[in-house]
């Protein structure tokens, strides 16, 4: 019977059935979401956006083998370069198709300037420099309001544009054959196109020339340049393609928030990203998307229900959701190195460790 | 290539200190093209140091070394595997979590040159390369005997089977010389004669071969020349029959009970 069933599903046309049922959910997915509440359409936009950044996380951490903790730099670098190129802050009004591509560039410029030093660390000691470049950037940022004022300091960047093509501005609510598009459910449709694109590019890298390199880098460092790989590069590669992603989703962060300030750019949320990368699976393109989802959702879901079943149970709250947050969280964590360390859903090399078994 | 020199490797005093020990002092070795040679000797010999510096790994502190006719002193490890040396390592460096396929898949590395641009966009140019590494790491596995393994993760792999996939993923790099850091190490009498045809094998294919080896039985029956270290310098080279009845070298092995 499951035997069968597996031969199904391994039929080509089965395949086809789920992607094309996978695909239609993730079109309807918004206007249920809209229909709970507006509010769910937009986290499930960062949650998006937190899958773009564990997968460029992922190059660095999960093929390369490098521990970056200060990966947020990047989309800090990728938020600033939007919100400064498309606000009132400078008067300057770039259309966006323009930012994206320099915030990818200067991003990945910092990808190189942190690599090109750190080239001889590895383990904790790389982890300690990541974190520290983090927190510099943070508070540059924070600090760059004088003599001249860049950053606008801890106040952060208001009114920045939303995506427009022409008329067409991803902000506006417009009404369509009876329905109606919200400005988040417009980003949702450009998120998900975009999340194809990062995820066709992460499966192409690994599975080429490159990704090995990385791989085999990850693995032995003096058998991987036994082989010929010139591992400077090939590292520094690793830290430019994994920050540039970082840029492109802080553009997009930008544009969808209207509003950005150092305080988004902390170190618990490299951490957050790097928990996500390491919960769904290093290494793992599947594995690092669904430790993503989970972690934004989570939360979020938590936040809505603990208040309301507190009240129900004990007629009062005893404890913040927030606090219940963190503890789950960390409980999570904890039961996950237990039980699961290589991850929800493990690299596929583990996999086929489990199939040689039998 | 009629001008090419009689000699594949030609090395001339080398010298590298580490502090105040001298592992290699005044090393001299040449090694002809075509040949099996065995470098033998006591443990820290300075056997894997001279390993380590033909390979780029260690920069010697004195001397040189010129391969193919070509300098290679001072070049990194990744730049002197372009140049045609392969080696092995005597404790085995695999990509322990990589399928034994892709492990020389990787080995294909230097000899290919698709980038990232190209594997994001898979041109045809990309897709040929990629289909060719594929089917020479294939060929390869066949090669040494393991493609049966292809898909099990090279920790998985028995230690006689490591042993064959090092060797094999030395060989994806395409070099004029391989050279084996203790390929016998650990392996049992069949695994030993196994081994003994491939490297033949190989040989008569027109690699060259640099050999260390404990198993002096092996290095003895196998090898056209043999060289041996002592205390980080050379005390004897030659054929392997003479070699082993050079007083010296039974000193060396004995600890000086012989006069």
């Amino acid at each position: 019977m499951i035997d069968a069933l597996a031969r199904m599903w391994r039929h080509p046309a089965a395949i086809w059935v789920g992607v094309v049922l996978v695909a239609a959910a993730l079109l309807v997915l918004p206007f249920v979401l809209a229909s709970v509440g507006t509010a769910w359409v937009r986290i499930t936009n960062l949650a998006i956006l937190f899958i773009f950044l564990s997968l460029g996380l992922n190059i660095v951490v999960g093929f390369a083998g490098l521990l970056d903790l200060g990966y947020i730099a990047f989309y800090a670098v990728g938020a600033y370069t939007y919100a400064l190129l498309a606000s009132p802050h400078f008067g300057l009004h770039l259309p966006f198709w323009v930012i994206l591509p320099i915030g990818a560039a200067l991003a990945c410029l910092f990808g190189v300037l942190l690599g090109a030093p750190t080239l001889k660390l590895r383990g904790d000691y790389l982890a300690i420099v990541t974190l520290g470049f983090g927190e510099i950037v943070r508070i540059f940022l924070n600090n760059l309001s004088q003599p001249v004022n860049l950053t606008n300091g801890p106040q952060g960047v208001t009114l920045i544009d939303p995506f427009t093509i022409g008329n067409f501005s991803f902000a506006r609510s417009e009404t369509f054959l009876g329905l109606t598009f919200s400005g988040p459910i417009k980003y949702y449709y450009l998120l998900m196109l975009v999340l194809l694109a990062v995820i066709v590019i992460n499966l192409r890298l690994e599975n080429s020339r490159i990704g090995r390199a990385w791989i085999a880098i990850r693995e032995d460092e003096v058998a991987a340049q036994a082989m010929g790989i010139n591992t400077r590069n090939i590292k520094l590669l690793a830290f430019a393609m994994g920050a540039s992603f970082g840029g492109i989703a802080g553009g997009m962060f930008s544009a969808m928030q209207g509003f950005i300030s150092p305080e988004s750019f902390v170190v618990v949320e490299s951490i957050m990203v790097l928990s996500m990368v390491v919960l769904g699976g290093m290494g793992n393109i599947g594995g690092v998307v669904i430790g993503a989802l989970l972690l934004s959702f989570v939360p979020e879901v938590l936040r809505y229900t603990v208040e309301p079943v507190q009240r129900a149970v004990f007629g009062r709250m005893l404890i913040e959701p927030e606090v219940i947050r963190m503890l789950l969280f960390g409980l999570a964590l904890v039961l996950m190195m237990l039980y699961r360390p290589a991850g929800i859903w493990p690299s596929k090399t583990r996999k086929r460790e489990f199939a040689e078994q039998e | 290539m009629g001008t090419a020199p009689a000699a594949l490797l030609d090395a001339r005093h080398i010298e590298k200190h580490f502090g105040g020990v001298a592992a290699l002092a005044d090393v001299s070795l040449t090694i002809r093209r075509n040949e099996i040679y065995g470098l033998i000797g006591p443990n820290g010999a300075g056997k894997t140091t001279l390993f380590n510096v033909l390979t780029g790994l260690y920069e010697p502190d004195g001397g040189r070394f010129e391969f193919d006719g070509i300098d290679l002193i001072g070049l990194k490890p990744h730049r002197v595997v372009g140049y045609g040396i392969a080696r092995t390592f005597q404790n085995i460096r695999l990509f322990g979590n990589m399928s034994a396929l892709e492990n020389v898949m990787v080995g294909r590395h230097v000899r290919t040159h698709a980038g990232a641009l190209g594997a994001i966009l898979r041109g045809w140019r990309t897709m040929a390369e990629e289909s060719a590494i594929h089917r020479r790491a294939r060929e390869l596995l066949d090669y040494v005997g393991i493609e049966r393994h292809s898909h099990v993760l090279s920790r998985n792999l028995s230690y006689g089977d490591q042993r064959r996939l090092e060797i094999a993923r030395a060989l994806a790099t395409e070099p004029k010389l391989l050279a084996l850091d203790e390929p016998a190490a650990g392996m049992n009498a069949t695994e030993t004669a196994d081994l003994r045809r491939l490297l033949i094998k190989i040989r008569d294919q027109g690699v060259t071969i640099l050999l260390i080896e404990h198993d002096v039985k092996l290095v003895m029956g196998l090898c056209d020349r043999v060289a041996v270290l002592d205390y980080g310098k050379k005390i004897a080279e030659g054929q392997p029959a003479a070699v082993k009845n050079d007083p010296e070298v039974i000193r060396a092995y004995l600890g000086g009970a012989l006069p």
